[in-house]
């Protein structure tokens, strides 16, 4: 390795230099390392199934009326003084209460801890990372599979992670028994990473009555409900339905916690804006855990970012632009639903044997198509379709100008 | 101060408190079944942790009916009336980037927004740089200060040899966690001299002497916080050839460029003499205080290294310790600087707001070295004059310090830290009197 020649008044003898040989280059994100790559291919047919992002019906990124309203409202702001560690309160607040509904029990009697995060991905690693200080002997159970970055985020912070059984490849839809077969096998105190609704990358959500079977093993078992909801709204396009799961286990006495993300229901991605909520059993405890979870973000951000939090505290106390909010999220997930359709329609009348029901089965923003990775890598080459490895579809990706193409590739690779 | 006491005496009753035993047989809940019927909570045994030290100040100033109380607490940049400032050049970057539909709201790459990367590492090493010119330099868009200094200290700790840093004595109470929370091992170097409130130099260069080859040190690029007192330029080289001699990595905390002297280039000089010697380091930025954005968290973590080949593998590195962390950095605040760092009308009208916050603070100083001195307070307070930069290590200790809180509201950190910021001219000779009260022994 070449290196600079040393200026005169250059690092004496006894210096030592090169740290940094010995550093390996990491490994492409497998997930943000599909938009570089599509972004780097010139061909004009290429098309972005890879990363979760909504895009319109024109294949373009979207910027919510709501929020752009929003926008005029903070704009002129009086100042941009430091969020106090916790983030803005009054977000937190109607945080929760999407989250829990507006008169839920435990948000009246003040029972839940919450704090502004750097979006989902900040929500949970803050919540590992309180989960590895004061529970540090217990694991964390990882459906199989999920969000790659899950596993990161629980390796970082140090916390012995187990998975359990999620996705059924032969039915393309959830293994039930094999998932209450290893939780039955948790030990009683282990913390288990749910998907609210809308999995990723699977699609998969399981029913009402299913959700309400596991609430009761994870009762009996003693096993710590954690809720990563990065998609309220998004899936089926009610807020109310999509977090049915946590309601189930709230009705059921749990005491859970909750990451929320506004990055894909408000269209807020770049802004990092989410909350982390953990459900306690009286105020103090609650104001405790709270100030535990600021000295945790301390030392490591200080405090979150303004901007987002007010747009999202604006939206959501404004009744005229909330039910606004609800109108576009719902084309939001009416555009996706539509888009499912017409995948599953166009590869049908194609004559493709293979089953695709499971496309419009499955929920949300991605398809989980089944297709291996020997397919994925062909779709790249051959067609300039770029998706992640596992076969994982982001819906938001497909419009009415690609879905047919899409649905042709999908047809010569599998055929 | 009571209730605090109180507070505690509560934590630590509810930590005593007996918890329900856990549910034995799977059971039916009715809507009406209450926490007491549930298992008690997991995290029954937490305590509540205590406050900030600094932002706790605030808190306790804001629950203050005084009228006449003083905030001299946070490093907030204040008005003369006391309020905080948006600077023009931020509002009209807001408002440009408002009227471009054109904008959307999508995922930042990882390491952030390249063009806020670029021009804030020429910022702070000057676009001639060797390091910027040879391409030996990689940087990432951070959560600000704090956020840029935890990134930096995870790589560390992943990938470098030696895991221990050490802090000057005194430094920024938060230094302490980042780095250990990062996972590395924490000392101190002498800094302060309690007597001259000057730099104890011999004692730096001392302890940085002994310290284990290829230590961190952490270093104060500028206005060290909570003292403001800074080596000149002729102990900046005697530093910069102590910590070479010990092949130590320097890892430069740089919160008020421009703030300080009033010249962001003058503001940069330690930063730059230690990048031309061709060694490496580690820079965090700040654009909390010199850009007015505290809330928007905006930083940059810069790493200059012997190769741009090196460059390429450590940033991908980085992406390793950010991406589970928050995946990708917010892009509000950054697309503001990018805006006025790329725009030449915006940059010169910058340079004098940032001057003027400067000088303000400088004219505050001096009023409150007036002050003292016509008031006849005992003791030398020309530290006050000398130290630069947001802050005044003013010498007085925990016990003056609650005097002054108490009797004359006062609000500030314990070890006898003021923010300069937080004074204005109606303020000064509440401050001067209530310094006076305290060092004159004046009993409640």
């Amino acid at each position: 390795m070449s290196t600079a020649a040393a200026p005169a008044s250059s690092v004496p003898a006894g210096a030592r230099s090169g740290w940094w040989e010995a550093v390996q280059p990491a490994a492409r994100d497998p997930i943000l390392g599909v938009t570089e790559a599509f972004l780097a291919d010139s061909d004009p047919k290429k098309v972005n199934v890879g990363v979760g992002a909504y895009r319109n019906d024109e294949g373009k990124p979207v910027v919510l009326e709501c929020v752009r309203k929003a926008e005029q409202i903070i704009a002129g702001k009086q100042n941009m003084e430091y969020l106090p560690m916790g983030g803005l309160v009054k977000f937190n607040d109607l945080s929760v209460k999407l989250a829990y509904g507006d008169t839920a029990p435990v948000l009246e009697e003040k029972r839940v801890a919450a704090v502004q995060t750097l979006s989902g991905t900040g929500a949970c690693r803050l919540f590992a990372d309180f989960q590895k200080r004061f529970k540090p002997d217990s694991r964390i159970y990882i459906p199989v599979p999920t969000w790659a970055n899950h596993h990161n985020i629980w390796r970082d912070a140090r916390v012995e992670a187990h998975t359990f059984r999620y996705y059924k490849p032969s039915t393309r839809g959830l293994d039930f028994e094999g998932l209450m077969e290893d939780l039955k096998k948790a030990p009683e105190g282990s913390f288990v990473l749910l998907h609210a609704c809308a999995h990723n990358p699977t699609g998969v959500d399981p029913t009402a009555d299913q959700w309400k079977e596991m609430s009761q093993l994870f009762k009996s078992n003693g096993l710590f409900p954690f809720f990563d909801m990065a998609y309220q709204g998004f899936a089926s396009g009610d807020t109310v339905r999509d977090a049915q799961a946590i309601r189930i286990f709230m009705e059921d006495g749990h005491q859970l916690a909750c990451a929320q993300s506004f990055a894909k229901n408000m269209g807020l991605y770049g802004q990092r804006v989410g909350c982390l909520s953990v459900v306690c059993d009286n105020s103090q405890q609650a104001v405790n855990v709270k100030s535990q979870l600021q000295q945790i973000a301390r030392p490591m951000y200080s405090n979150p970012p303004l901007h987002g939090a007010q747009i999202v505290t604006t939206v959501l106390s404004d009744p005229e632009l909330k039910e606004q909010w609800y109108k576009e999220v719902k084309v939001m997930a009416d555009r996706i639903i539509g888009m499912r359709e017409a995948l599953k329609s166009n590869l049908e009348k194609l004559g493709s044997s293979l089953p695709w029901k499971h496309i419009t089965e499955q929920i949300g923003m991605f398809c989980y198509s089944g297709l291996t990775e020997d397919q994925v890598d062909r779709l790249t080459k051959e067609f300039h379709i770029y998706m992640t490895r596992n076969g994982r579809i982001s819906m938001a990706g497909v419009t009415t100008g690609n879905v047919e193409y899409l649905a042709n590739a999908i047809h010569e690779v599998t055929k | 101060m009571e209730s605090f006491a109180l507070k505690r005496i509560a934590a630590v009753a509810s930590h005593l408190t007996p918890t329900a035993p856990p549910p034995q047989q799977q059971q039916a809940l009715s809507m009406e079944a209450t926490a007491s019927a549930a298992a008690a909570s997991v995290f029954d045994h937490l305590e509540q942790a205590p406050e900030d030290p600094i932002l706790g100040i605030t808190v306790a100033y804001n629950k203050d009916p005084h009228p006449g109380k003083v905030n001299l607490g946070v490093g907030a940049y204040r008005t003369e009336e006391g309020k905080p400032l948006i600077l023009n050049v931020v509002r009209r970057a807001e408002e440009r980037l408002l009227a471009d539909r054109s904008k959307n709201k999508e995922y930042l790459p990882i390491t952030g927004l390249a063009d806020f990367n670029k021009r804030s590492a020429m910022l702070i090493l000057g676009s001639d740089s060797p390091a910027v010119v040879e391409k030996r330099l990689v940087t990432a868009q951070c959560l600000s200060g704090t956020g840029s200094l935890r990134v930096g200290a995870e790589f560390l700790a992943r990938h470098y040899g030696v895991k221990l840093v050490f802090l000057p004595t005194p430094t920024w109470g938060n230094h302490f966690k980042v780095f250990m929370n990062a996972g590395l091992a924490v000392k101190t170097y002498r800094y302060y001299d309690n007597k001259t409130r000057g730099l104890d130099y011999e004692g730096m260069l001392e302890d940085i002497g002994a310290a284990p080859s290829g230590s961190v040190i952490l270093l104060h690029a500028c206005a060290h916080n909570p003292t403001g007192v800074d080596p000149t330029p002729q102990q900046w080289e005697g530093i910069r050839q102590a910590i070479r001699n010990r092949g130590h990595l320097p890892f430069f905390d740089s919160a008020y460029q421009g703030f300080a002297s009033g010249s962001l280039d003058k503001d940069a000089l330690a930063v730059r003499t230690f990048v031309a010697d061709g060694g490496e380091c580690f820079i965090a930025q700040s654009f909390a205080k010199n850009m007015g954005l505290y809330g928007e968290r905006v930083g940059a973590l810069s790493i200059v290294s012997k190769s741009s080949g090196v460059a390429t593998r450590v940033e991908s590195q980085l992406k390793l310790v950010i991406r589970p962390m928050y995946s990708n950095p917010p892009i509000h605040g950054a697309s503001i600087v990018a805006l006025v760092l790329g725009d030449g009308d915006l940059f010169s009208e910058w340079t004098v707001e940032l001057k003027g916050m400067a000088d303000r603070i400088i004219s505050m100083r001096h009023k409150l070295y007036d002050a003292l001195r016509a008031r006849g307070t005992p003791g030398d307070w020309t530290h006050i004059l000398k130290q630069i930069g947001m802050f005044s290590f003013t010498g007085l200790n925990k016990e003056q310090v609650q005097f002054m809180t108490r009797e004359y509201r006062i609000y500030m950190t314990l070890d006898g830290r003021i923010s300069m910021a937080g004074l204005s001219l109606k303020t000064v000779p509440l401050l001067a009197d209530a310094i006076h009260a305290a060092v004159t022994g004046a009993k409640a």
